[in-house]
């Protein structure tokens, strides 16, 4: 029985970790769950997951809600499949498990700040807090400076391999290069500009924006 | 031994994290302790001055030491195991349990037989606390035990906002702990772990109502709180600094 993937396929979090299971070559099924009309708001969905978010994935019998905790546990799951995401030993997996919570705590709730207020209340046709959006563009932009630093030393956040901590700044980055217009953020941070064409060009990646872009339920690798 | 090392003062949430997981797993550390009213951890000589492999000389100057850790985004804790330096609490405690799985509690990842699932119900609960309890509970934190210390001013609204948001998680553990003794399941984990830094700070400023009005929360909290690894970082977070 084929993973079931619970949310919205143009959600940061759900593309996560579909793109996962693309790299892993894992089929699932998408199973819609549509945030706009407060669907994961809804009793039948929150029985599913208490805190009413997008996604919940179910592996048979196993259920699981957090898109980073899903993510660790596929590539536990398929270590032996498709590119080392974990790293090797307790050290490397450290940078990886360092550079996750970056992305969680630091660099996510800033970009997410930026994507709120420039598309997706606009889209909307809801005013974006423009001072919230300036104040957290200039915050992103130190914090790239950061990531510069460490991208000229090695070629993926964790080390030379690309892991799970890159992984996890991919869908909403995307968010922040083609829909509000941050691209400029990486023309003087010329390895994490290469980081950014790097990542965003996997093969993995771009499988998964066609299976979006399709409207498709089923994704067979 | 002596190879692991803690830099940050223990009143410190994210410090404290750390220094629980150290315990429960009984492995040996220093710890140095970082004046952050002085700003140490965020001087530009600090965050910019890299090294490779610290020479253990390092270990008896403890100033020195800070000095030459790579902290890039100027935080605490820092921790550092022979060759390996890291930041972010929960990675730290995460690779403490990986890489010492032998020593002390061996269940805080999941037990050993419980496999890859019961390891995921850790890190899901672990993700909830880093993504829906810490944020509202944070500013709690520094709203009721800092701001009054540093003699900084009390933001009403932020405080009934962020109770507001912080009873509304705490109904969800209620539920889940309707169904198992810890959040993860029936041992306690890494996921509950990471839960008494702020819960401590919180139930100290004036706000344990938010835990004992739960019944299943409260008696987690009993549990969880009385654990001797705890009871020890509340000492050390009582002790001034040598």
């Amino acid at each position: 029985m084929a993973v079931k993937v619970y949310g919205k396929p143009q959600a940061v979090c759900p593309q996560r970790v579909m793109h996962c299971l693309v790299e892993k070559g894992v089929p699932f099924e998408f199973v819609l769950v549509d945030i706009d009309t407060m669907e994961h708001k809804r009793p039948e969905y929150m029985e599913k997951h208490p805190f009413g978010q997008v996604p919940f994935i179910a592996d048979g019998d196993f259920e699981l809600f957090e898109s980073r905790a899903i993510v660790r546990y596929f590539a536990s799951k398929y270590a032996d499949r498709g590119p080392n995401l974990l790293g090797r030993t307790a050290e490397e997996r450290a940078k990886v498990e360092q550079w996750l919570d970056v992305e969680a705590i630091t660099y996510s709730p800033c970009a997410f700040s930026i994507v709120f207020n420039l598309f997706l209340l606009p889209i909307r046709g809801l005013p974006g807090n423009k001072g919230e959006a300036v104040a957290s563009m200039e915050k992103l932009d130190k914090i790239l400076e950061v990531y510069e630093k460490q991208l000229a030393r090695t070629k993926y956040l964790a080390g030379d391999e690309f892991t799970l901590a890159d992984l996890t700044h991919i869908p909403v980055t995307r968010y922040l290069v083609e829909h509000c217009g941050l691209a400029y953020l990486l023309d003087d941070k010329p390895h994490a500009k290469a980081w950014w064409e790097d990542v965003s060009s996997r093969p993995a990646w771009k499988k998964l924006m066609s299976f979006v872009a399709s409207g498709a339920s089923f994704y067979a690798p | 031994m002596g190879s692991v090392t803690v830099y940050g003062p223990p009143i410190s949430p994210a410090v404290s994290r750390v220094l629980a997981c150290l315990l429960e797993k009984d492995v040996v550390f220093n710890l140095v302790n970082i004046d952050m009213s002085k700003a140490q951890h965020k001087s530009p000589d600090f965050l910019k001055i890299q090294v490779a492999s610290p020479p253990p000389l390092l270990l008896f100057f403890p100033t020195v030491s800070i000095l030459l850790l790579n902290l890039p985004f100027g935080q605490v804790p820092a921790f550092q195991d022979e060759h390996t330096t890291l930041f972010e609490s929960r990675a730290i405690c995460r690779y403490i349990c990986d890489k010492y799985a032998d020593r002390g509690n061996r269940s805080l990842l999941g037990r050993r037989g419980g496999g890859l699932v019961e390891r995921a119900h850790v890190e899901q609960w672990l993700e909830a606390e880093g993504q829906s309890f810490n944020p509202p509970s944070s500013t709690l934190v520094f709203q009721l035990a800092f701001a009054p210390q540093m003699g900084l001013p009390q933001d009403p609204a932020a405080i009934v906002l962020n109770e507001g948001k912080l009873a509304k998680v705490l109904d969800v553990y209620e539920r889940q702990l309707q169904e198992s003794r810890f959040l993860a399941g029936d041992e306690f984990s890494l996921a509950d772990l990471s839960h008494l830094p702020n819960s401590h700070y919180i139930r100290a400023g004036g706000k344990e109502e938010l835990f004992t009005s739960r019944k299943h929360v409260a008696r987690w909290w009993e549990e969880i709180s009385m654990r001797p690894s705890w009871q020890k970082v509340v000492e050390m977070q009582r002790t001034p600094p040598a």
